[in-house]
C-alpha cells in the first residue's frame, strides 16, 4: 500500500500527464493525499463503537471493547475484519482514480446494524474551475459594513425624504368619477406610453403599437448577443454606446413631445401659449 | 418591608438586562459581530460577522471591489429601485385597508381616502410618485448597466432578467394607474389598451382576456386591482431575487471600465 506522500506524487504526474494545469494537479494530488491519509487512518475510527479493529490501535481497542459486548451481538464480529479488509482498497482507490468521487464508495455498510454508515454532510461543492481561479488577480476590496452600507443608508434617506417632502408639497391628481359617455379631450396615456402614443401620429397603429415595442423589446432581450465586442471600456464600444443613446433620447424626446407639446385633439401645442395638457 | 427596602430598581434593571442579552432568545437573534450586540469591537472580523450573522448575506457578500462602492459608478439606482418597491409594499398595503375594488365603491374610497382616513393623501401621493420614481429609476438603472458594459458576459443571463423586471416594472405602473377610477385614470387606460388590439391574429382576445370585456367594465377594475396587488408583485419579488442571486454568482458588480 502506498504512503499518503507516494499517493501525491503519483496522481500529480498522473494529472500532469493528462494535461491538467499545475493548479488543477496540484488540488487533486492533494487532495488525493489526504484521502489517502484517511483510509489509512480509518480502520481504527469507525469500528470503534462496535467492535475492536484486528491490528492497528491496542490501546483504543481495549476501551471500546467492553461496550461493544454490551451493546452488539456476536455476529459483528466478523464485520470488522470485512471492514478492514476494504479499507485499503478504498484508500488505494483515489490513487488510480482520483476525480471518481472515492470517498462515497467508501461508506458501504450494509444496514444489518454492524458497521453504522458515516453520515456525511455536504459542506460545499469545489468546481474544478474555482480551483483554477485562485491564480486570479487580487482586488481591491473593501467591507460591506460600513464602507457599502453607510452609502446605501444614506442613499435611501435621501431619496425617502425627498419623495415624502414632494409628497407633502403635491397632491397626486383625482379628477372627477370616470365617464364613459365623456371623453376627455386630450386623452393621454400614462407617460411611460406617451412615447408610443405620440409615435401613433406617424404610423399605422400596428406599427406604433405593436410592431415598434416589440421590436424594443426583442432588441433589449438580445442586447448582449448583439454586442459581442468583450471590452467595457466607452473607447472600445462607441458604435453601441451611439446607437444606445440615440434610442433612448428619441423616446425621451417622444415621451416629452407627448407629455407637454400635445393639446386637445392631440394637436401640436406650445406649452407657453396654449398650457399644459398633462397630469401625472 | 425588610424586603422592600433592599430592593434597588435600578440594579434590577441592569440585571434584567444581562440576564436578556446572555440569554438564548437574544443571542439567536442577535448573531456575533452585530454592531446591535453588547461589545460590539469596530475590527475587520466583526465587520465581516455584520454581513456574514445576518439576512443581509442574501443580499450582499462581506466585501466589494473598491471601486463599486463609488456613487459615480451605479448611482445606487438598482438598490433605489428596491428600496423604492419596497416603500410601495408598505404604502400599498395602507392603502389596501381603505379600498374597495368594485365599481359602486371605488370612486367614494378615494375621497374617504384623501379626506378621513389618518395620513391617507399623504400615503396616496407617496405611493404615486414613489411609483413614477420607481419606474425612472428601474429605466436609468439600465441606462447605466448599458453604459457601464454591465450586460456583457458572464452577466446576459441577468441583464435578461432586468429586461423582465423592467416591463414588470411598467405593468405594475399600468395596472395601478387605473385603480383611482376617476376620468384621468379610465381613459389613460383606454388609450393604453387600445394599442394593443392593434396586434395581429390575437389583438382582439389579448384585450377582451386584459379588460374581461370588450371595453373597460367592472370586471377590468376587479382584474387589474389583482394583477397590481397580487400576481405582478408575486412575480417580480420571485424576478428581483434572480437578479440579486445572479449579481453575485456572475462575480459581483461589474469590473471598472
Amino acid at each position: 500500500m502506498p504512503t499518503p506522500d507516494e499517493v501525491f506524487e503519483q496522481v500529480l504526474a498522473e494529472e500532469t500527464a493528462k494535461g491538467s494545469s499545475p493548479a488543477v494537479a496540484q488540488a487533486r494530488a492533494k487532495a488525493a493525499r489526504v484521502r489517502a491519509q484517511r483510509g489509512a487512518k480509518n480502520p481504527s475510527v469507525p469500528d470503534k463503537s462496535t467492535a475492536p479493529p484486528p491490528s492497528s490501535n491496542p490501546e483504543a481497542s481495549g476501551s471500546a471493547a467492553p461496550s461493544a459486548e454490551q451493546g452488539e451481538s456476536k455476529p459483528a464480529e466478523s464485520k470488522p475484519a470485512a471492514a478492514a479488509q476494504t479499507k485499503p482498497a478504498a484508500a488505494a482507490k483515489p490513487a488510480s482514480k482520483p476525480a471518481s468521487g472515492a470517498p462515497a464508495k467508501k461508506a458501504v455498510g450494509n444496514g444489518a446494524g454492524a458497521v453504522p454508515e458515516r453520515v456525511q454532510r455536504l459542506l460545499a461543492v469545489v468546481k474544478p474551475e474555482a480551483i483554477q481561479k485562485v491564480e486570479r488577480q487580487p482586488m481591491d476590496r473593501v467591507n460591506v459594513w460600513p464602507h457599502l452600507m453607510a452609502a446605501e443608508m444614506v442613499a435611501l434617506l435621501v431619496v425617502l425624504a425627498a419623495v415624502t417632502i414632494f409628497s407633502i408639497a403635491v397632491d397626486a391628481p383625482l379628477r372627477e368619477l370616470s365617464n364613459f359617455n365623456q371623453t376627455p379631450n386630450p386623452s393621454k396615456a400614462p407617460w411611460y406610453f406617451l412615447g408610443l402614443q405620440e409615435l401613433l401620429r406617424y404610423f399605422h397603429p400596428q406599427v406604433a403599437g405593436v410592431t415598434i415595442p416589440t421590436v424594443i423589446i426583442i432588441a433589449l432581450f438580445a442586447a448582449p448577443y448583439i454586442d459581442r465586442n468583450p471590452s467595457t471600456s466607452p473607447d472600445d464600444r462607441k458604435l453601441a454606446i451611439v446607437l444606445f443613446s440615440f434610442f433612448m433620447l428619441s423616446f425621451a424626446v417622444l415621451t416629452i413631445i407627448g407629455m407637454f407639446f400635445r393639446g386637445p385633439g392631440f394637436n401640436f401645442v406650445f406649452p407657453w401659449e396654449g398650457g399644459i395638457f398633462f397630469e401625472l | 418591608m425588610a424586603k422592600a427596602s433592599g430592593w434597588n430598581p435600578r440594579q434590577k434593571l441592569a440585571e434584567r438586562f444581562d440576564q436578556l442579552h446572555n440569554g438564548q432568545f437574544w443571542r439567536s437573534i442577535v448573531r456575533p459581530g452585530s454592531m446591535f450586540r453588547r461589545g460590539y469591537a469596530d475590527s475587520p472580523r466583526n465587520r465581516a460577522y455584520v454581513v456574514m450573522n445576518s439576512l443581509l448575506y442574501h443580499l450582499h457578500p462581506v466585501k466589494v471591489k473598491r471601486h463599486g462602492i463609488k456613487l459615480s459608478y451605479t448611482l445606487c439606482l438598482g438598490g433605489l429601485s428596491f428600496f423604492l418597491f419596497i416603500l410601495l409594499t408598505i404604502t400599498g398595503i395602507y392603502l389596501m385597508f381603505f379600498y374597495r375594488p368594485s365599481v359602486g365603491e371605488v370612486y367614494t374610497d378615494m375621497q374617504r381616502l384623501h379626506t378621513q382616513v389618518s395620513f391617507g393623501l399623504l400615503v396616496r401621493n407617496l405611493h404615486r410618485w414613489g411609483a413614477h420614481l420607481m419606474t425612472i429609476s428601474v429605466f436609468l438603472h439600465m441606462a447605466r448597466v448599458f453604459y457601464t458594459g454591465a450586460y456583457k458576459p458572464p452577466r446576459e443571463f441577468n441583464w435578461i432578467v432586468g429586461v423582465i423586471l423592467l416591463l414588470l416594472t411598467l405593468l405594475l405602473a399600468f395596472t395601478g394607474y387605473l385603480l383611482p377610477w376617476d376620468q384621468l385614470a379610465v381613459w389613460a387606460v383606454t388609450v393604453g389598451t387600445e394599442m394593443m388590439k392593434q396586434s395581429p391574429v390575437i389583438g382582439d382576445q389579448v384585450q377582451f382576456a386584459l379588460l374581461g370585456g370588450p371595453v373597460i367594465g367592472p370586471e377590468t377594475l376587479l382584474r387589474w386591482y389583482t394583477l397590481h396587488v397580487l400576481f405582478l408583485p408575486f412575480l417580480i419579488v420571485i424576478f428581483i431575487s434572480i437578479h440579486f442571486w445572479r449579481v453575485r454568482k456572475d462575480g459581483g458588480i461589474s469590473g471598472p471600465m
